[in-house]
């Protein structure tokens, strides 16, 4: 039995290989790991987005659970996830920040008006130092901030709804208890 | 039209594929002489039809047609011809079809030149090889489609990547194809061998002409591919354990340990089992290689899932290739008898050591290179592994297998006695020692290597000089005597000494890169003069010129020693407007010992350069190392007995002063 273990080797070193393989393809290649996570937000007091009354600081940023949503009218991503933010706003269902990142302030303006604002306050970060500070690097990234202003989880890229099902919801459900 | 041409052709293609993938396989099983037959058509056909839609895919990019999506993706109507050619494989839907072309090329020659082979075992070859094409084309016509539309299309297209675009790179990916496909040779006739469960003398001798010839093209592409971010990267470096090199790397050192271990087989009818396993993984790890790379799992794992339906198709086919041979290797391999029964120092004894040693090698390439998605798979966290791990794991196995490959060859078979042959390599030992005090004395403490690597380089130099002298009996009998052993020794040992003699270069070079180079990174006014390794550089300052695709910023040095001219240098900045893209191309004057080499880095105030000056010896020596090896090879492949088609009368005119112990 012996010799033939030798024979079975290979082939079960490469199933092995294979597993994991597989298991790299099933990986989600967007999260990446945030060294955000588990640290206070950044302080910062952005200006209002043009034609808002209001502008965003990080004071503004406690009491309880939130999403900060950073982004952009020149982000495609975002005009896709634009209808989910709103209708979180309209259900009530978490109070969603905007960090509008690296924009025009006209074309930001043209942007709210025209597929609506569900941002409780938003600010504007033309010169991108406050998202460089959340470490953003492309947009839209969406953080989850508890009531203590510290960041729990990133989310890089459009939220989709199962996004929402399975990993935001759960967790800010999660840091209400 | 002609897209549509090109993908109808190869829908073709894959039909034929699996005609001959089946037909010939019952066939051979039935031992219905019509059925297999059928083989050589279909091999036939299959190579017209690829070719068919390789030629409608170049015909495509040479006029610039950008309603295909591909041609306006990867090309751009400014770009010279060569590189409009060279951009038909330049993609990742380009290079598939280049890799069925080549595949069917070698299944062809195979039919047409097998007329020698047992029927049957060509039917089952050339099936498999069949199988292996059905599976790129299905990749190719499901995923990857080459000949897709656009509508509308585009004014221009959007440029093949700038640093593509250079004569280096060009002509890499075809002669790294040509070694990965030339390896499903010696695969296709492994798996055959395992299905009819016999392996003799004439399969390896069958084989061996093969996988030479892969390996020699394999080890050409990787030179290249080396060659130019040499020259390209202008940081003097040229192997930097990048994924994708180590992607190529693996097939190059498992394909040479079953070129030693083809020998064996050939030679002493044992180690049978063996050399199908090492033929099985030479072409699994250029099957990882070409998809990886592809789909760039290896680089990022970020591309792998960009298009989940490839990554899904890469492992499935992997599975079904790697996993389905290797689980025929468990069932039939135990069968194969073994031939010849030797001692642990004897020729085969070295071979069997190098053997363990290379797929060592490319056991520590392999897990460096996978590491870090084995870990992110496991939830580890994202880790990236450099050249430290490389360099620390990779170098210390390369000392036995370079002081080995000296040794081997002066063993008879099945039997050697170790202190008579370092007797005889008296010579080789004592030019290492020589040659280590030299490079010790050189670079002192401070590279402890340097003198191990230059000692190992003297030793396997000299070492397969002598080899080849007690074969001629050079200097113990009389000229005339040692001539007519010349004429008469196999060009198979010939093609050994020369390509051991490369091996030395290559290493020769890569110690000299490491342990000698010298390097100054400066800001240079226009008529300001450093020296470097006693070579005075003077800055000319620069000047804009316009490229055909590109805007070209090219400084000037004049280098002189000891006042005399040595080489005028025009170290050149690109800039590729259409992807916004700058490329460094580096100037180099070689001295065939060492090379000059310049480059000019970012513009400073006042019209003063940063610059980069280093001084590189012995570094031509990696590329004419590499291009020796090869020529080795090739001297081995015209080889009388390996000459495709004429092994028989080989043996016959096989010349009886021949030393009994040619390999």
């Amino acid at each position: 039995m012996t010799l033939r273990l030798r024979f079975i080797l290979p082939v079960a070193l490469f199933a092995v290989v294979a597993v994991v393989l597989a298991v790299g393809l099933n990986l989600d290649p967007r999260k990446l790991p945030s060294t955000m996570i588990d640290k206070p937000a950044p302080e910062f007091d952005l200006p209002a987005v043009r034609g808002r009354p209001r502008g965003l600081a990080s004071t503004d940023l406690v009491g309880e659970v939130q999403l900060v949503n950073f982004f952009a009218s020149w982000c495609g991503a975002c005009r896709a996830e634009h209808p989910l933010l709103n209708r979180l706003t309209e259900e009530g269902i978490v109070a969603v920040y905007g960090i509008n990142y690296k924009d025009q302030a006209e074309d930001a303006r043209a942007w709210l008006d025209r597929l609506g604002d569900p941002y409780v306050r938003s600010g504007a970060d033309i010169p991108g130092r406050t998202g460089i500070d959340w470490g953003v690097y492309g947009l839209p990234e969406t953080f989850i901030v508890d009531a203590g202003g510290r960041i729990v989880y990133k989310h890089v890229g459009a939220i989709y709804p199962e996004d929402l099902e399975n990993t935001i919801l759960p967790i800010i459900e999660s840091l209400r208890q | 039209m002609t897209a549509e041409i090109g993908h109808f052709a190869l829908i073709l293609a894959f039909l034929v594929a699996l005609v001959q993938g089946t037909l010939p396989l019952i066939g051979a099983q039935r031992d219905d002489r019509a059925w297999m037959a059928l083989a050589f058509p279909a091999s036939a056909a299959q190579l017209l039809f690829i070719a068919i839609a390789f030629a409608a895919l170049m015909t495509a990019f040479v006029t610039s047609d950008f309603t295909v999506a591909n041609v306006a993706n990867n090309s751009n109507s400014a770009m010279p011809m060569l590189y409009k050619v060279s951009s038909t494989w330049g993609s990742h839907e380009g290079s598939l079809v280049l890799w069925v072309l080549i595949l069917a090329l070698f299944g062809f020659t195979v039919a047409l030149f097998g007329g020698n082979l047992p029927p049957v075992l060509k039917a089952r070859v050339l099936a498999v090889q069949a199988w292996i094409a059905v599976g790129f084309l299905a990749f190719s016509l499901f995923t990857s489609n080459p000949f897709l539309r656009l509508d509308p299309p585009p004014f221009d297209g959007r440029d093949l990547n700038p640093l593509l675009q250079d004569p280096g790179l060009a002509f890499h990916p075809p002669f790294l194809y040509l070694g990965y496909v030339g390896f499903s040779m010696a695969f296709s006739f492994a798996i055959a061998a395992l299905i009819e469960g016999r392996v003799d003398a004439a399969w390896a001798r069958w084989v061996r002409p093969w996988t030479l010839a892969a390996w020699g093209f394999l080890t050409l592409g990787i030179a290249m591919g080396s060659w130019w971010a040499y020259y390209e990267l202008g940081w003097g470096g040229f192997w930097f354990w990048d994924p994708v090199e180590n992607a190529s790397f693996m097939p190059w050192l498992v394909g040479t340990a079953l070129l030693h271990s083809a020998i064996v087989s050939e030679k002493r009818d044992t180690l049978k089992s063996w050399t199908i396993l090492l033929a099985i993984l030479a072409f699994s790890l250029s099957l990882l290689g070409t998809f990886l790379v592809r789909s760039g799992v290896l680089t990022s794992v970020h591309a792998f899932a960009t298009d989940p339906a490839r990554g899904a198709y890469i492992l499935a086919f992997l599975v079904i290739v790697v996993g389905g041979s290797l689980t025929l290797y468990a069932i039939r391999a135990p069968a194969l008898k073994s031939g010849g029964l030797f001692a642990p120092v004897s020729r085969e004894g070295s071979l069997v050591l190098n053997n363990l040693l290379l797929t060592t090698a490319c056991a520590t390439v392999f897990l460096g290179t996978m590491y870090p998605l084995f870990l992110d798979a496991l939830d580890g966290g994202k880790v990236s592994v450099g050249a430290p791990y490389f360099n620390a794991t990779f170098g210390p196995i390369m000392i036995p297998v370079v002081a080995v490959t000296a040794l081997g060859p002066m063993m008879p078979w099945k039997r050697a006695d170790l202190a008579g042959v370092m007797g005889r390599l008296k010579l080789a030992l004592a030019a290492a020692v020589v040659m280590a005090a030299a490079a010790w004395y050189s670079v002192g403490g401070t590279a402890p290597w340097a003198p191990i690597g230059i000692g190992l380089a003297a030793w396997l130099f000299v070492g397969a000089l002598i080899e080849l002298a007690e074969r001629l009996k050079l200097f113990r009998t009389s000229a005339g005597d040692s001539w007519a052993r010349a004429r008469h020794l196999p060009r198979s040992a010939y093609g050994m000494t020369i390509a051991h003699i490369g091996v030395a270069m290559v290493l020769a070079g890569v110690i000299g890169s490491q342990a000698w180079q010298e390097e100054l990174i400066t800001v240079m006014d226009s008529g300001e003069t450093v020296t470097v390794a006693g070579y005075d550089f003077t800055f000319q300052g620069s000047r804009e010129l316009p490229g055909p695709n590109y805007s070209i910023r090219r400084g000037e040095f004049v280098v002189r020693r000891d006042g005399d001219l040595v080489a005028h240098l025009f170290p050149e900045k690109r800039f590729y407007p259409v992807q916004q893209m700058p490329t460094t191309e580096a100037a180099i004057h070689t001295t065939w010992v060492s090379d000059l080499y310049t480059v000019i880095d970012e513009p400073q105030a006042g019209g003063a350069w940063s610059v980069r000056i280093y001084h590189n010896p012995l570094v031509p020596w990696i590329w004419l190392g590499c291009i020796v090896m090869v020529l080795g090879g090739l001297v081995s492949l015209t080889d009388r007995r390996l000459r495709v088609g004429a092994p028989r009368r080989g043996k016959r005119a096989a010349p009886a002063v021949a030393n009994p112990q040619a390999a």
